[in-house]
């Protein structure tokens, strides 16, 4: 239910006097196409051929000038990964802006590029970091739910770079705006593109409501057996959710001992397996620094970051995640940009990234990933408890002028979770329009 | 002439595991709760925990001992409300307090003759929604007035009616043919055994410590399912110690000899359980690991009216009959479940095992069956700490029985169960 302001503000007689309206974003539905109108596919990087191909396979009508694609484009896929010269960002404006200008709603701009930390020519790095600063600014200049993401292979191969692709130009990154994806050269092969998740056993924990139950649902959507967790005291909750989406519900502290063991155990032995663990259960205990005590100071460590260190012994040993298996954790843009009263939140949100970091680095012998989503404001029952100054600026501060819905964090877990995205570990995605804290 | 066809040997039954929802004390938390409410969540809690979405059952049997007339086929109607293929046969029973054991004695039995695979076994009772009748002066005027033909008979059959009539008949705890309360036949049996209030405040003590405990250390944590706000049994004290007990004023009997408070007899209570049981192959189907194997049960009645025993004593005689069936003494145990429907009922029963006149007299027996090893009784709990919804409590035991055998590595459990009319229902469990 919209609030008060909510509902006038996106009135008619609100529109006709120039109140700025937030555009109703393209979400995900399963069968629905990757992308409304033609795609135009330009740049002289080594990936564009194969994109318009694979385009063409998905049936979406590949263009590589405006002129074939009639008046607008639905998206624009710039290939700039064989840039070295500084002189060849050019082509970014020259093929980028009249694509931009035809942008249709909710369109989308996709730039490749070569991840910079693969190079080691001064103008070659130069060229490809500065690719960055120019899709952040595409980002922020776009109207009408359009996005601008930048995807930076590591290599040649082009799985990881087709599924960054993809879910950029899906409805599933309705709320992802301004980011920056790196793949490497892992290969995956087909997927079945409605059911990506089929035969996999998925595990979220912090599942009874908001974010976490839609992120079970959106995982049972894509063909997942989810295992929903949440802590004993949720348990009615829980139930509810496990049983709308099939799954077992399985009620446990995640900062239990022996939570990873049983959350293992509990998969193996009533699934046959575990592929998918989201870390998701969180807690916020907010007060001032100075005023902060043990106890809120320790159970958000303890539950947010210390737990999933923890689990994650168990989840990794023998018996437990398959290879090629997937850990997806919940950072938040509070652990980029810090937010105040949650130096605690802030620290484990933090704590979360460079988890992501190290562990996508020691596990990528077993093809298993480890990636993370930072939320920015998602509309979910805690925000809505948000004073109203603060929860209008929280969700207007972004590109896309409004706030994000459970469904799109829980789209780009399932992203990370499917097994095209073997290429993309160790990443954090931010799921907050592109707002303007953490940027 | 076709030939017949050869019966199929019995099944092992196992309890695959339970739910239920915290119990409450009447008119608390789950006052405007109504039976089928309760029963809804508690099998949906029970389909998620064993992700049965979807899944058709052999059956469900179920119960309520406090019923209201509308809900004359609760369970169907429960069923029909909850996540599992409403082409899940179901229906109702009523034992009294033995509803929920016996609903679980039908379905195993179902289970070890082959007719069904899996099924589900549960009780509820609200004492808080109770069913609440017209008097019987006010309903035999009404009928009378229904079955007349014309209006003036109609007329004349409610000249019949009296401002008495309106008052309305509100279910009681009283054994209709003796007029005395549950508790009221149960100080009286206490009295004749010489039951003591020391040793009854102490059995009440620990159970709530044992209640307390067996949450704390999580052993709910997959038996219990939250419901409107309560995750624990509202009746738990945890601080419960004899002390405090011995300062409460006895409620039943009479006079100097009256030891039965409300600390150490169980008060009114709202909740649900139910268990699911099934074959074994239909386990291994569906990935689930046994708790425990459903052995064997039985049923004894006591006549409480005309002969000289007390109305919670049949138990006392259906456990050494199962005993004797099974080749078992009563030592042969790990656990026993006796239910607490009063601390007296619980320690009469043992008492009267432990007694040789009463074992050969009333028995048949040649030597008492002896006492057990208090240690093992009652260990996570039982009713007078989490409270007694009167056909929740035998899905209750079952469950956690289940578990506590499983954790302990196997073994064998007792469970017993006193149920109003003079009757008891008791049951072997093994892993």
């Amino acid at each position: 239910m919209p609030d008060l302001f909510t509902t006038i503000v996106s009135s008619p007689v609100a529109r006709k006097v120039g109140v700025p309206q937030p555009t109703r974003l393209r979400r995900y539905e399963p069968g629905m196409p990757l992308c409304e109108g033609p795609v135009l596919v330009a740049g002289a990087g080594r990936f564009a051929d194969g994109i318009a191909a694979w385009l063409g396979g998905e049936g979406v009508a590949a263009v590589s000038t405006l002129t074939d694609a009639g008046d607008t484009v639905g998206a624009v896929v710039l290939d700039l990964s064989s840039a070295t010269d500084p002189a060849e960002l050019d082509q970014l404006r020259l093929l980028g802006a009249p694509a931009v200008k035809a942008l249709r709603r909710n369109g989308r701009v996709v730039v490749i590029g070569t991840d910079p930390a693969t190079l080691t020519d001064v103008a070659a790095v130069t060229t490809q970091r500065a690719l960055e600063g120019a899709v952040r600014s595409i980002g922020k200049e776009l109207r009408a739910g359009a996005t601008a993401n930048l995807v930076l292979a590591q290599g040649d191969a082009h799985d990881g770079v087709r599924s960054a692709v993809e879910f950029f130009l899906s409805g599933r990154s309705a709320y992802v705006d301004g980011q920056v994806v790196r793949v490497d050269e892992s290969t995956s092969g087909d997927v079945d593109a409605l059911r990506p998740l089929d035969g996999k056993v998925a595990v979220v924990t912090g599942a009874a409501r908001g974010i976490g139950a839609e992120i079970a649902r959106v995982l049972a959507r894509d063909g997942a057996t989810v295992v929903a967790v949440d802590v004993p005291s949720a348990g009615d909750a829980l139930a509810t959710v496990a049983n709308e989406v099939r799954g077992t519900a399985l009620q446990l502290d995640v900062t239990a001992d022996d939570a990873g063991s049983r959350i293992v155990e509990h998969a193996t032995t009533r699934h046959g397996g575990l592929d998918v663990v989201v870390h998701n259960a969180g807690i916020t205990r907010d007060k001032l620094f100075v005023n902060m005590d043990d106890d809120r100071w320790r159970s958000v460590l303890e539950v947010n970051l210390r737990s999933v260190l923890r689990m994650n012994d168990a989840i990794l040993g023998e018996g437990g995640l398959a290879d090629g298996g997937r850990i997806v954790c919940v950072a938040s843009i509070a652990g980029i940009a810090g937010n105040r009263g949650q130096t605690n939140y802030g620290a484990s949100k933090a704590g979360v990234i460079g988890l992501v970091t190290a562990l996508s680095r020691q596990v990528a012998g077993r093809g298993i990933t480890v990636n993370a989503v930072a939320p920015g404001f998602i509309e979910t029952e805690m925000t809505a408890r948000i004073p109203f100054a603060t929860r209008e600026i929280g969700r207007r501060m972004n590109s896309l002028q409004q706030g994000g819905h459970p469904k799109d964090v829980a789209e780009t877990i399932a992203w990370f979770a499917q097994p095209g995205s073997a290429a993309v570990t160790g990443q954090v995605v931010r799921v907050c329009g592109q707002s303007l804290l953490g940027a | 002439m076709a030939s017949q066809s050869t019966p199929r040997a019995p099944r092992r039954v196992a309890v695959l595991g339970g739910n239920r929802i915290p119990f409450a004390r009447s008119n608390g938390p789950y006052a405007k709760a109504s039976n089928q409410d309760m029963l809804t969540a508690t099998v949906d809690g029970l389909v998620a925990r064993f992700g049965l979405a979807g899944e058709r059952l052999g059956e469900v049997v179920a119960g309520a001992v406090l019923k209201h007339s509308r809900d004359f086929n609760l369970t169907r109607e429960t069923v029909l409300g909850t996540r599992l293929d409403p082409a899940t046969p179901a229906y109702d029973i009523q034992q009294a307090c033995g509803t929920g054991l016996e609903a679980a004695v039908l379905v195993a039995n179902k289970i070890a003759l082959g007719q069904v695979d899996a099924g589900i076994a549960g009780g509820v009772d609200s004492a808080s929604d109770a069913p609440i009748a017209v008097s019987e002066g006010l309903r035999q005027t009404i009928l009378a007035a229904n079955r007349a033909r014309s209006a003036g008979e109609r007329a004349k059959a409610l000249t019949g009616l009296r401002p008495g009539h309106l008052v309305p008949a509100i279910p009681e705890n009283v054994e209709p043919r003796t007029g005395l309360s549950m508790g009221e036949h149960m100080a009286l049996t206490a009295a004749q055994w010489g039951i003591t209030r020391e040793a009854q405040d102490e059995l009440a003590a620990a159970s709530h410590q044992h209640l307390a405990a067996a949450y704390d250390r999580g052993f709910f944590d997959d038996l219990v399912t939250p419901y409107l706000g309560v995750s624990r049994d509202t009746n738990l004290r945890a601080d419960s110690t004899v002390e405090k007990l011995a300062t409460l004023k006895p409620v039943f009997g009479k006079g100097e000899g009256a030891t039965m408070t409300a600390g150490n007899s169980t008060p009114l209570t709202d909740g649900a359980s139910a268990v699911l049981l099934a074959s074994e192959e239909w386990a291994t189907e569906h990935r689930l690991t046994p708790l425990a194997w459903f052995v064997d049960a039985e049923t004894a009645a006591v006549d409480y009216v005309h002969g000289d025993e007390g109305l919670l004593m049949a138990p006392a005689y259906a456990v050494p009959r199962l005993l004797a069936r099974n080749g078992l003494s009563l030592q042969d145990f790990d656990f026993y479940e006796i239910h607490e429907a009063f601390a007296a009922t619980v320690l009469t029963t043992l008492k009267a095992w432990e007694d040789p006149d009463f074992c050969r007299e009333r028995l048949g027996l040649d030597a008492p069956l002896g006492s057990i090893d208090r240690s093992r009784l009652n260990v996570n709990g039982s009713s007078l700490a989490a409270g007694h919804p009167f056909a929740a409590t035998g899905g209750r035991i079952v469950a956690s029985l289940a578990k506590q055998l499983k954790e302990a590595g196997g073994g064998r459990g007792l469970i017993s169960i006193c149920a109003a009319g003079g009757q008891g229902v008791v049951a072997i469990l093994e892993a």
